[in-house]
Parts: structure tokens; C-alpha cells; sequence
């Protein structure tokens, strides 16, 4: 038997695809370009990341759920997919002072969840670059 | 400490209803995954278990061992099963992935602990790959 209110962790992944470019008025031309590499090519480049988005607490024993699915879609739908998904990041305002490398999108999408999930705790955001690299973000 | 994950598939049948609601209620709540003809998954379960290398072998455990673990206690009971109908564990609770993720840790906490060496650390289940869930015991 399942005992009450156990704390457990739900895990939903959602596809953003946006464009990019590494640039920092910060460094000069030739730094930009040793430091980011090709991610510097001035017209930008885009992937498609995978958000995947831990939500933890205990598991409500009326639906055996620790969050609603359909919420957080809604939620994570609202705040992130909509926000960044075939738009470029450069331009949003969470990028006008900072590079959006996926580490600092990582940071990003968890600022914008962590108040406004629609129940449990949001443990964790794990944002996929590509296949071969992935970036996560556990608050501070 | 080395983290060791084994992986394995099962595809069983399910639906959530409460019981103790209304049909209305569990529609609305539920939405598809109320139907009651039941509808399935194919599963992916991830079992992590957590120790030290042993000095001879270099083995946490014998990954051979531990897929027959798997096998015998998760496996067999759930792998093309319907699992309101055929698990004991959800005769009365709901077997959303939150729940699945519980009992599949009731089932290979014991003998896991059991054998020595090394803890179970985590199970993870993906319903689909773009959901999942996981239980990492209480503590």
C-alpha cells in the first residue's frame, strides 16, 4: 500500500526552439570571437532546447499526483514556451544586460517557475543545448 | 560513492479514478486518463543504486544481478499487466507515475538493502519520454 504524503518528484519536458548569438560588449571584437567561437558569428544561430523542468513534494493522496499535469503545461506554457520558443534571445529583456548562453537560460527559466508553479517545489531546470550538452539549475 | 543505473522497459495498462469522487469530478480532473476502458504506456524504468566499488571485482553490484532483481519484482508483476486491475499495490491507490515510482521502490528497496554493498538510491519512471517521476525514499 502507498502510505500518505509521500514526497516524491514529477518530471515534464517541453521543446523551445530560439535563436542565439554569444556577444559581449564587455570584450573586444577579437575577445568575443576567441572566447565564444563560431557561437560569435554575428547573425546568431539557434537550437532546439529541451526544458526539462523537477518538480518536487509530497504526493497528494486524492490523485496520487504531486502536481497537475495540465497545470504546469499551462504554467510553464505560459511563462517559458511562449516567451522564448521561436524568438531570439538576445532580444528579450532578461538578456539585455547578459549573455544568453544556456547556463544563463538555465538561471532564467528557473526565476521564471519558481514562484508561479502550481503546486509542489520546483527543484530543479534542466536545459538541453543538444543532444551532447546540457546545463542545470537548482536555484541559488 | 559511484551511482549505478540500470534500465529496463515494461508496457502495462492503467487509468486514474478516484473512487470516491464522481464521474464528473474524475473527468474533469483526470480528463483522458479517466476512461475506464484503461489505455497504456510503454515504461521506462531507471533504478540507481548507490555504493563503493568492491576491491576485487570493481563491481557496486553485479549489474547481471540486479536486472534479474528488476525482472523478478517490478517486471513480473506489472510487464503487460493492467495495473488497476493486476498490482496490489493499486487496488487503492491511483497508478499515476508519482505512485508507480513509490511501489517500484517498495518492491526493490528490500532486496536491494538486503544483499549488502550498496543502497538503492532512486527509481525514476518515464510514462512517455517527455514525463517521468521519481522517488528517492524518505529521509
Amino acid at each position: 500500500m502507498i502510505a500518505k504524503s509521500r514526497r516524491a518528484c514529477f518530471g515534464r519536458r517541453y521543446l523551445v526552439s530560439a535563436s542565439h548569438r554569444l556577444h559581449t560588449d564587455a570584450l573586444s571584437t577579437e575577445e568575443n570571437r576567441a572566447t565564444y567561437g563560431k557561437c560569435n558569428n554575428p547573425h546568431g544561430h539557434g537550437h532546439n532546447y529541451v526544458v526539462e523542468v523537477l518538480v518536487c513534494g509530497a504526493v497528494n493522496p486524492e490523485t496520487g499526483m504531486v502536481v497537475d499535469l495540465t497545470a504546469l503545461d499551462e504554467v510553464v506554457r505560459a511563462r517559458v514556451v511562449e516567451r522564448f520558443d521561436h524568438a531570439n534571445l538576445n532580444l528579450d529583456p532578461l538578456f539585455a544586460n547578459r549573455v544568453p548562453t544556456t547556463e544563463n537560460l538555465c538561471r532564467a527559466v528557473f526565476g521564471l517557475l519558481r514562484d508561479a508553479l502550481p503546486g509542489g517545489e520546483l527543484e530543479r531546470v534542466r536545459v538541453e543545448e543538444t543532444e551532447n550538452n546540457f546545463f542545470e539549475c537548482c536555484g541559488e | 560513492m559511484i551511482y549505478l543505473t540500470r534500465r529496463a522497459t515494461f508496457s502495462a495498462s492503467h487509468y486514474y479514478w478516484n473512487p470516491a469522487w464522481s464521474e464528473e469530478k474524475n473527468q474533469q480532473i483526470f480528463g483522458r486518463c479517466a476512461n475506464r476502458n484503461g489505455h497504456g504506456h510503454n515504461y521506462t524504468l531507471e533504478v540507481t543504486v548507490a555504493g563503493e566499488p568492491d576491491p576485487v571485482t570493481g563491481f557496486v553490484v553485479d549489474l547481471k544481478w540486479l536486472r534479474e532483481v528488476i525482472e523478478r519484482e517490478v517486471l513480473e508483476a506489472w510487464d503487460h499487466r493492467h495495473l488497476n486491475l493486476d498490482a496490489p499495490e493499486f487496488a487503492a491507490a491511483i497508478p499515476t507515475t508519482e505512485n508507480l515510482a513509490i511501489a517500484a521502490w517498495d518492491r526493490l528497496e528490500p532486496p536491494v538493502t538486503a544483499a549488502g554493498g550498496a543502497r538503492l538510491s532512486r527509481v525514476r519512471i518515464y510514462e512517455t519520454p517527455e514525463i517521468f517521476a521519481e522517488y528517492r525514499g524518505e529521509a
